[in-house]
């Protein structure tokens, strides 16, 4: 069996919010089928006991004071916005 | 020689004794840019006006006695992806064609301090996905030793500048092997620091746990003082560690006898190169020559490392990049009436297919069903790739490898078999997996006359083992071949 098929890719690009055309499944479905054969090859190595990697030095959660800075004014972070509208980003109606 | 062939050292130098201008510089540069970058097509975004106009302020400073530090007037081009305020910012996507970041990240206001030119934004694969720098939406990025063949990448950019002389000195960022394979096919020097030393504010986030900015340089000594500007914390990036950041430049010069080397037999991968093979043995003969010892280790979950490697980059970028939504910045699809649609159609035009084939192995590892088989796995086998370098270096001081299994290979070759893209890295992943600091310089040149790197790869935090080793190889090799290029 296959271990990606269309109807996967096309599940899993609704996930990621892409969208494909038909000619670009069927490539893309061959393409992760052989990189997901490729790196399924990991099931085959004995961890246990290993734990998961979280960070490759000893840091646990890093936290900071709760003070207020000087932040970007609305104006600036609007700059590369698409669309606006007033002080806003606009988008279309949500669905 | 040329100016803009020199090194940040040599035209710091010529800057004290007034030998030279730093607006002479910038423009040698720019005449270089002007008679190759047709046929290399290194940037994406030329700064010149702003160049010059900075490097004659840079000169009024000097001339009324200002300090003159090591990137002072000097110029240096900076890979795309790396946030310049007021200066569009691609990651030679379409769908960052007109990104103009706001801010600076925390590398260039370091570099600010300084009063270094910002030559350009350099030319990479988009979002740093590739090894060919192929994947840019501004076209590919051709090697300056042979322009029927690819630079590497993904900072492929920022390789060929510096090789070409169109820049004295560039920044990449390293997620797989960006800074080093392509320096390696390059004929330059790379480095990509420990993770954590460099801070990543400011550069747009492919892989967080992976991701790390570094220097290419001509040689290691500006590679050095590189690492000095740009390495430290940073409160704006919370994985950024809090390690005392020494003066680089003082582990240069020192000898390396007693020196234990390990050469990793996994990464003498099968399909190597005959001639790289040669070039690495012939770097390891030098360092017994100069005292060191030489010994092959074995390091058996290397095996898994390419494996282990595309799974967590793609888990990690299709999270980092779902923030590409239209909304806030970047492309948007102005027709869609819904904000579904919106989305889908935006980042379906505005994302290449790396990106896109990338972002679905990530959703997929990452999705219901499959997290614990493939994402959560490979965290436990990068555990054990970790152990084995932590085994490793409990023995040796560094340890050697090639940076690249083969030499530059042909603009074409591998763009349709993205798994044999990938295994262009097999020698550099490890490396980013276990968060190691590692170098590639030049070892040579193949009889086509193209580069070969050689890769040293030092323990955490061992920056000084890794630039020690470097250097004095450097030396030993002698490396000073330049790209013939026409004009």
């Amino acid at each position: 069996m296959e271990r990606i098929s269309k109807d996967d890719v096309k599940y899993v690009a609704k996930l990621a919010e892409l969208e494909f055309d038909d000619k670009d499944i069927e490539k893309f479905t061959s393409q992760l089928g052989r990189i997901l054969d490729h790196v399924a090859n990991i099931s085959s190595v004995n961890t246990e006991g290993v734990p998961p990697t979280s960070h490759i030095l000893d840091i646990k959660n890093v936290f900071r004071e709760d003070e207020i800075k000087e932040s970007i004014p609305q104006e600036t972070a609007l700059e590369n916005a698409p669309d606006k509208k007033s002080d806003g980003f606009k988008v279309p109606k949500i669905d | 020689m040329d100016i803009n062939y020199l090194t940040a050292h040599k035209l710091k130098e010529r800057l004290i004794k007034k030998e030279i201008s730093c607006t002479e510089i910038t423009e040698s540069i720019y005449s270089r840019i002007e008679s190759v970058e047709e046929k290399l097509n290194s940037y994406i975004r030329l700064e010149k006006k702003n160049a010059l106009k900075k490097a004659a302020e840079v000169d009024r400073i000097i001339s009324s006695g200002g300090d003159i530090a090591d990137f002072t007037g000097i110029p240096l081009a900076i890979k795309d992806n790396i946030c310049t305020r007021g200066v569009t910012t691609t990651c030679a996507s379409k769908i960052l064609e007109n990104y103009t970041p706001i801010y600076n990240a925390t590398v260039i206001e370091k570099l600010e301090k300084q009063n270094f030119i910002l030559t350009g934004k350099a030319n990479m694969d988009e979002f740093a996905m590739g090894s060919s720098n192929e994947n840019s939406h501004f076209g590919p990025v051709r090697n300056p030793w042979d322009t029927s063949r690819v630079p590497g990448g993904s900072s492929g950019g920022p390789a060929a500048c510096v090789a070409a002389g169109e820049a004295i000195c560039s920044l990449g960022s390293d997620t797989g092997g960006s800074i080093r394979q392509p320096a390696s096919l390059c004929g330059i020097v790379g480095f990509k620091p420990t993770y954590g030393m460099v801070s990543r504010y400011g550069l747009v986030a492919f892989a967080s746990s992976l991701d790390q900015i570094g220097p290419l340089t001509r040689d290691v000594e500006d590679c050095a003082a590189l690492l000095n500007i740009i390495c430290g914390h940073d409160e704006n990036d919370s994985t950024s560690i809090k390690a005392e950041v020494p003066d680089y430049k003082k582990y240069l010069g020192k000898d390396i006898k007693n020196i234990k080397v390990g050469v990793p037999r996994e990464l003498m991968v099968e399909g190597i190169d005959r001639e790289v093979k040669e070039a690495v043995d012939r770097a390891l003969k030098l360092v017994e020559e100069m005292g060191g010892s030489v010994e092959e280790v074995s390091l058996p979950s290397l095996e898994h490392a390419l494996s282990v490697y595309y799974i967590i980059a793609p888990s990690e970028a299709s999270s980092n990049l779902s923030r590409f939504d239209g909304v806030r910045y970047g492309y948007r699809n102005l027709e869609q009436k819904t904000l579904r649609k919106m989305y889908r159609r935006s980042r379906a035009e505005g994302f290449g297919n790396e990106v896109k084939r990338r972002i679905m192995i990530g959703t997929y590892c990452l999705s219901a069903g499959y997290y614990d088989a493939y994402y959560e796995k490979a965290q436990r086998v990068r555990t054990l790739i970790i152990n084995d370098f932590k085994k490793a270096f409990g023995k040796y001081d560094v340890l050697i490898s090639p940076t690249s299994p083969t030499t530059a290979f042909k603009i074409g070759e591998r763009i349709e078999d993205p798994l044999t893209m990938y295994l262009s890295d097999i020698c550099t992943i490890p490396v980013n997996l276990a968060g190691l600091p590692a170098i590639s310089i030049p070892a040579g040149l193949s009889s086509e006359g193209l580069p070969i790197g050689v890769q040293i790869i030092g323990n955490i935090l061992r920056e000084d083992n890794v630039l020690k080793a470097a250097y004095s190889l450097e030396k030993a090799v002698g490396f000073t071949s330049r790209p013939e290029l026409q004009n």
